[in-house]
């Protein structure tokens, strides 16, 4: 088995999952769920052996092969890092949902099936090759997230949750997928290997600046960065195993992948390197300023998400200036891509386990409200422990993960102000300078989201629930994430040897031969002559004195309007879509079908008299006709004959024996022009409408002429005289002129040899065209239950106004 | 709506079949002569619609007690189903497989996998005709 089928195991787990659901209730559908993750964990740890030493492995299979489509798997240093994180934080989110979610109250096959739906989408974005499926299941991870955040689809914020990111998302989606069609015009390609091969091609094409701004939208929306990153937020309205697992692990980090992964075929743009690094530290200092605006303790952790996936961002974008300096100067620049993989393996670790805690506070107290929450730490001293440890991490203390992590940041964006690359020697110095901001208001929320929830006054009587320690099995995830927290404190460096180095190389694969060649070595202490450590110094100071003096000015943010906000204009473009839109279309909806008529007919004598004339299509060539007998101009009279009798007609019952005639006619001409299988369907079809017609005759009202007046009469001849004309040019067009020869001579020549059959119509329906049929039976089907939906229901509905 | 009409009755009680057995010819002929799952159904419809002008609907859904809903539903699965059996076989998706073989009693004999698709359409048309007629006349 090769690794490509692994990435569908989630899906084949999750058909299994309704049944069980179904026939199991007294087992928890998670203990089953959990086996997915925890295999795959297992299979993909069994390459890191080889990925330490810089080896990868290439699967594929075809899925389109016409179009040159495959899914293929691609594990280098980088996918299975991305690979083992969704696996390793899955196992554990899976773990703790099922303490989480109630079996009895939870529709958990939904919630398991969509999970594991993601899982695989998941896997396969930070393993595909292809960019087409690598665009496929991007949209996949969008769909499942949608899915997940409206879980609890009878709520309204979670709907509008959900919408908005859906939205947000796929609109970067689609963006990116023009991005990667234009990589494929430039390069021939759809293999990201074999672009970055082509990387010095593509730089200096037209369409190269295109394609990067398309992708990097992808990557911003997906990673939630300014101003995209509304979406998040509202993403917490999912249950908190899916906060835990996707806003913060997982799908929100696809974002940084995609960045990571095109970094060797853009870097060499300078609007690469200002974009990412310049929006990535935009986003950190923002969202961490605004996240102490938040009262949830889950929008808090939201704007923490955003903020450090915007932190991540801007090291990558340092690390993309890597291809720009030389030797010396360079290995700062590869320090960049080596913090930006660090952090990502910290955030996720000490994310993922503050999640999970607020997931307890929220399960134990009934509430997330953190100014009805404090003085935990008595009551659930396990979670306090945990969440100390998250939260300190996140602040940058030792002895902590992320401690280390900072501290490279800070030396990434130090080494920005020295080098004389795209005028970072004189605008260089604003990156540091943010980037301490932003760090101030993460020591800040830090400390925000940990004490307020845990020390001060306890305030029972404010509390939903009486509050108690999370049961055990609900404390192991984050307890084992918390400890990851500590231990990778003490071993980066292993961590490093393992993961981050085989990582750095997809990144930045022209510096590197292999994963030994990275010489960084981390240590927690770089002496005292050391610009980071009284950054790092001053963040703690600043720091600690605001957030002494928080509930002073935390009242700055109430001077911050909600309707001119970025919020507000995403809620005014939604209102304009909806009402104003719904506005326009009554303008021409008038409800009468004649209306609608009115324009469909139209538009087809306008458009294809257009075409005809514009194309200079038009052309009357008698060559070949064959003569036109006596009989058959009769039966064209009764034709025309039938067709003013309805046109006529006063009562329905002539307009409906009139219809049928001209219906038996037309079947005539099928039979005279030999063409049996039409003649055939011709008069069943005029039969049974005529029957149907019966049915319901007694019941359909008088014929009424609602347009008597003059004008619309003209126009409609006008219209009528119009759609005829049309069509009789389009046909003696289609006679006179044949620019390639007629397919029916294939037909002939093989419907015995290809498909066994005589009968040409019918091997064209099942055979030659049969996607054609099953599309078509597809539509009856449809009309079918839009049928019995538009009636039936209706009936019910008038007949028993108290159901439904 | 009980109605009288010797004549329509007898005679349907006849044709019926006749055109029953005939929409059953033509949907196995279709593949060598005129005919096949549309024509088939469009007539087995047919012939259930004369049933219905006969007598009335609530004497026809006792005489054939057909969820035409799931008859649609059947039909669709055959259709894919036929098409995407080829997968298993590894051959593109919607080849048709034929070959001849001798049947008792009725020879030499062609077998196609297409029928099975063409099956499906048949199941459509006859499900999609009869909601149609039966949700529009019972509301009527």
């Amino acid at each position: 088995m090769t690794p490509v089928y692994f990435i569908f195991l989630p899906l084949i787990f999750a058909l299994f999952v309704p049944l069980l659901f179904k026939k199991l209730p007294q087992l928890h559908t998670g203990w089953f769920v959990l086996a997915a993750p925890v295999i795959l964990a297992i299979y993909y740890a069994s390459f890191i052996p080889a990925s330490m030493h810089g080896e990868t492995v290439i699967s594929s299979f075809s899925w389109i092969p016409s179009l040159d489509i495959a899914i293929s798997s691609y594990l280098d240093g980088l996918s299975l890092l991305f690979s083992l994180l969704i696996t390793g934080i899955g196992a554990l989110v899976v773990l703790y949902s099922i303490f989480y979610l109630d079996k009895n109250r939870e529709q958990l096959h939904n919630f398991y099936v969509y999970l594991l739906m993601f899982m695989s989408a998941m896997l396969g974005v930070v393993q595909s090759d292809h960019l087409i499926s690598l665009y496929f299941f991007w949209e996949l991870t969008s769909i499942s997230s949608f899915l997940l955040i409206g879980y609890w689809y009878t709520r309204d914020r979670s709907r509008f949750g959900a919408m908005k990111s859906m939205l947000i998302t796929v609109f970067g989606g689609l963006m990116m997928l023009g991005g990667f069609i234009l990589l494929y015009v430039m390069g021939g390609t759809y293999s990201i290997r074999e672009l970055i091969v082509l990387a010095p091609e593509l730089a200096v094409h037209d369409f190269f600046l295109w394609s990067l701004i398309l992708i990097l939208l992808g990557a911003f929306t997906k990673s939630a960065q300014f101003p995209f990153y509304i979406w998040l937020p509202d993403a917490m309205e999912a249950p908190t195993p899916v906060s835990a697992y996707l806003h913060s692990a997982t799908m929100v980090k696809a974002g940084l992948y995609l960045v990571a992964r095109f970094t060797p075929i853009f870097a060499v743009s300078s609007v690469w390197v200002w974009l990412v690094t310049g929006i990535g530290l935009l986003t950190m200092t923002w969202a961490s300023f605004f996240a102490l605006r938040q009262r949830d303790l889950k929008g808090i952790l939201a704007f923490s998400t955003v903020s450090q996936l915007g932190l991540i961002m801007s090291l990558l974008g340092v690390a993309a200036v890597a291809f720009h300096v030389e030797d010396a100067a360079g290995t700062v620049f590869k320090y960049a891509s080596f913090a930006a993989i660090f952090h990502l393996i910290n955030h996720a670790t000490f994310k993922g386990s503050l999640f999970m805690v607020t997931g307890i506070i929220d399960h134990e107290t009934g509430t997330r409200d953190i100014r009805k929450l404090g003085g935990l730490m008595s009551v659930m001293p396990i979670s306090f422990t945990l969440a100390v440890i998250g939260s300190l991490s996140m602040a940058g203390l030792p002895p902590f993960n992320g401690f280390l992590s900072k501290e490279m940041f800070f030396s990434a964006m130090l080494s920005l102000t020295e080098f004389d690359v795209f005028s970072f020697d004189t605008w260089g110095i604003l990156f540091p300078v943010i980037a301490w901001i932003g760090s101030v208001f993460t020591f800040i929320y830090s400390f925000y989201f940990v004490f307020n929830t845990f020390a001060g006054d306890y305030k029972p009587d404010l509390l939903p629930k009486r509050a108690n320690e999370a049961p055990i099995g609900m404390l192991i995830s984050p307890a084992v994430l918390a400890a990851l927290v500590v231990i990778l404190f003490f071993i980066p460096n292993l961590l490093a040897e393992w993961f981050i180095k085989p990582a750095v190389i997809a990144i930045q694969p022209f510096l590197y031969e292999s994963p030994e060649q990275v010489d960084i070595h981390v240590a927690a202490w770089h002496g005292w002559y050391s610009t980071e450590l009284y950054m790092t110094l001053g963040v703690y100071l600043v720091g600690g004195l605001m957030y002494w003096q928080l509930h002073k000015w935390q009242k700055i943010y109430n001077v911050f309007s909600d309707t001119y906000s970025l919020n507000g204009l995403y809620d005014a473009m939604i209102y304009f879509s909806d009402a104003g839109m719904n506005r326009l279309s009554r303008l021409y909806m008038t409800g009468f079908i004649r209306s609608y008529l009115v324009y469909m007919f139209g538009f087809l004598v306008l458009i294809t008299l257009g075409t005809l004339a514009i194309t200079d299509a038009f052309a009357l060539d008698f060559t070949g006709t064959s003569p036109i007998r006596a009989y058959e101009v009769i039966i064209g009279l009764v034709l025309v004959a039938g067709t003013i009798t309805i046109l006529m007609a006063k009562s329905r019952l002539t307009a409906i024996i009139a219809l049928g005639a001209v219906g038996y006619t037309v079947a005539l001409f099928f039979v005279i022009f030999r063409a049996p299988d039409l003649a055939l369907t011709q008069l069943v079809i005029e039969t049974i409408s005529v029957a149907l017609f019966l049915l319901a005759f007694y019941h359909l009202p008088q014929l009424s002429r609602h347009e008597e007046r003059m004008p619309f009469r003209i126009g409609n001849a006008l219209i009528a005289a119009g759609v005829g004309v049309t069509m009789a040019l389009v046909a003696f067009s289609a006679h006179s002129q044949k620019s390639i020869e007629s397919i029916s001579e294939y037909y002939k020549e093989t419907v015995y040899s290809e498909a066994a059959g005589g009968n040409i119509v019918n091997v064209i329906l099942v055979d030659y065209r049969g996607f054609d049929t099953l599309f078509e039976i597809t539509v009856l089907g449809i009309a079918a239950i839009a049928i019995i939906s538009m009636i039936r229901l209706r009936l019910t509905r008038k007949e028993n106004p108290h159901e439904k | 709506m009980r109605s009288n009409d010797v004549i329509i009755q007898t005679a349907t009680k006849a044709v019926t079949f006749i055109i029953l057995l005939f929409a059953i010819y033509i949907f196995f002929a279709g593949h060598y002569t005129p005919g096949g799952g549309f024509v088939g159904g469009l007539l087995t419809a047919g012939a259930i619609v004369l049933l219905m002008l006969a007598y009335d609907i609530e004497t026809v859904n006792r005489i054939l007690p057909v969820d035409y809903v799931k008859m649609v539903g059947v039909g669709l699965l055959l259709a894919i189903g036929t098409a995407a059996a080829s997968i298993v076989f590894n051959v593109p998706f919607f080849t048709h497989a034929h070959d001849y073989v001798q049947l008792p009693l009725l020879g030499e004999t062609s077998l196609h996998s297409a029928t099975l698709f063409d099956l499906g359409v048949y199941l459509v048309v006859v499900g999609v005709t009869m909601i149609i007629i039966r949700t529009i006349g019972e509301d009527a």
